[in-house]
């Protein structure tokens, strides 16, 4: 069974309903034993960084979080999902859980391309250049557009961990992955049917990348 | 690169749908679950749903519109209309809306963009603006006017004045519809457009006017919009938004060619 960790951040229905449409079963919830039951961890989330943190812990499900990942099974960040799955986010000032070394950036205000001054947050359709293959992205095309609504993005330490990157004056980590973790700052559950592709290799995947 | 956004408009009224020729004629062309899931099929990038219905009763058939809708599209979609209070943005996003957008409250009322961006996030929370050309002067420097209640009610507010202030108060996005241009199908009001867009730092998507393909491309590039409005000329089928990007891509404008 999928579980969708519930912390009270934004609108969890669209990954469920999501989900729903590709026959996949699932709970939404925060109650840790329904949680330790699970095969697949969604972690998604739309808000800020510092509520989230602190409706995280204040249900202990960020020290969770940190177990789950070492059990091997797994897990995907979705938008604020995976920006605070790293050690820190420069929204609010957060000290974050931690699964990954490195920090969540602003993107500068300053971004151009030529003379055209580029708006935040980034929103809207743009592609992901892969680095490498992934079964949580097989069968889903090069040319592929994922929507985006956000003002920060992962930077994780470790160069290795970048699976894709997207240009938006800067190019940034779209997504991320890490043995049984795979995180992506775009929203496959509003990316149409590429995005719904994503979502179902995400729940066949046994965590070895 | 950030694709140009393609967004088919569906007027709602009583759960049907409808399509308004300058606020005024509307006739029916059908379901707008059905509308929906066709443009999503059809590679729309987003869809906006506008709900011109009056009664009580008439909302809570446009929230089940909403529910129904969430359960058969994966992209982005906003509700606008009659949205009062807090409370009734609550019950669009929660009933599957990524966004909703307010007019006339918002000019009346300006802390519910406040109050929106506080509870849902700025991303969620579009300002729709009816707008008119009128003469510049000491109060409407910018020479266009906010027009609210569906175009009829001069407000004596400055467009440009508006826009900036609606940034500042928590509006993720503006929809911006030029009154003088709706339902003519002559193109979108592109120095209004450019005006608002080059003054602010959120996103603006045009409205009003697009009557072909050339009228889009000229908004997302001299207009300087991030995204074009559509209606009559895809509700009518003189036009597939397939084509219309196809059209875009070949211009140089980019746009999301596979869904």
């Amino acid at each position: 069974m999928i579980a969708i960790i519930d912390y009270k951040a934004g609108n969890l229905t669209s990954v469920a309903r999501a989900l729903q449409s590709i026959d996949e079963s699932f709970v939404i919830t925060d109650d840790i034993k329904k949680l330790d039951a699970a095969t697949h961890i969604i972690f998604p989330g739309v808000g800020a960084a510092g509520e989230a943190m602190a409706n995280l812990r204040r249900k202990e499900l960020d020290s969770w979080l940190t177990g789950w990942i070492k059990t091997g099974k797994p897990l995907m960040g979705i938008c604020l999902g995976t920006q605070i799955i790293l050690d820190y986010s420069e929204e609010n000032e957060t000290k974050c859980i931690g699964l990954v070394r490195g920090k969540t950036k602003r993107f500068p205000d300053d971004l151009n391309i030529g003379c055209r001054k580029l708006k935040i947050p980034h929103m809207g359709w743009n592609n992901v250049s892969f680095n490498r293959d992934h079964p949580v992205f097989n069968d889903v095309p090069k040319e592929a557009e994922f929507y985006f609504v956000h003002s920060y993005y992962p930077a994780p330490e470790d160069d290795s961990l970048v699976l894709g990157v997207t240009d938006y004056g800067i190019s940034f980590c779209s997504v991320l992955a890490a043995n049984n973790l795979v995180a992506m700052q775009f929203h496959p559950e509003k990316s149409g049917r590429p995005g719904l592709q994503i979502l179902r290799n995400f729940c066949r995947w046994r965590g070895n990348a | 690169m950030l694709s140009k956004r393609i967004i088919p408009c569906l007027d709602v009224r009583d759960g049907k749908l409808t399509k308004g020729i300058k606020f005024t004629g509307n006739v029916d062309i059908g379901d707008p679950v059905d509308a929906a899931r066709a443009y999503y099929e059809q590679g729309a990038d987003e869809i906006v749903f506008y709900d011109i219905t009056a009664s009580a009763d008439g909302r809570d058939i446009m929230i089940d519109v909403v529910r129904r809708v969430a359960q058969r599209i994966f992209i982005p979609f906003s509700v606008g209309g009659g949205i009062r209070n807090v409370e009734d943005m609550r019950r669009v996003i929660l009933a599957g809306a990524e966004k909703v957008s307010v007019n006339s409250t918002a000019v009346t009322d300006p802390k519910i963009i406040t109050q929106g961006a506080k509870a849902f996030g700025s991303q969620c929370i579009v300002l729709g603006m009816d707008v008119k050309k009128v003469e510049m002067s000491g109060k409407i420097p910018s020479g266009y006017e906010i027009v609210i209640t569906g175009g009829r009610k001069y407000t004596g507010i400055d467009a440009l004045w508006w826009a900036k202030e609606a940034e500042k108060l928590g509006a993720g996005e503006i929809c911006l519809n030029s009154i003088d241009a709706d339902g003519t199908q002559n193109g979108y009001e592109l120095n209004l457009t450019a005006l608002i867009s080059e003054n602010v730092n959120i996103p603006v998507i045009a409205s009003g006017g697009a009557g072909k393909p050339e009228h889009i491309a000229e908004v997302l590039t001299e207009g300087k919009a991030d995204a074009a409005l559509i209606a009559s000329m895809v509700h009518y089928r003189t036009y597939t938004i397939a084509g219309i990007k196809k059209y875009l891509n070949e211009h140089q404008i980019k746009t999301r060619l596979y869904w």
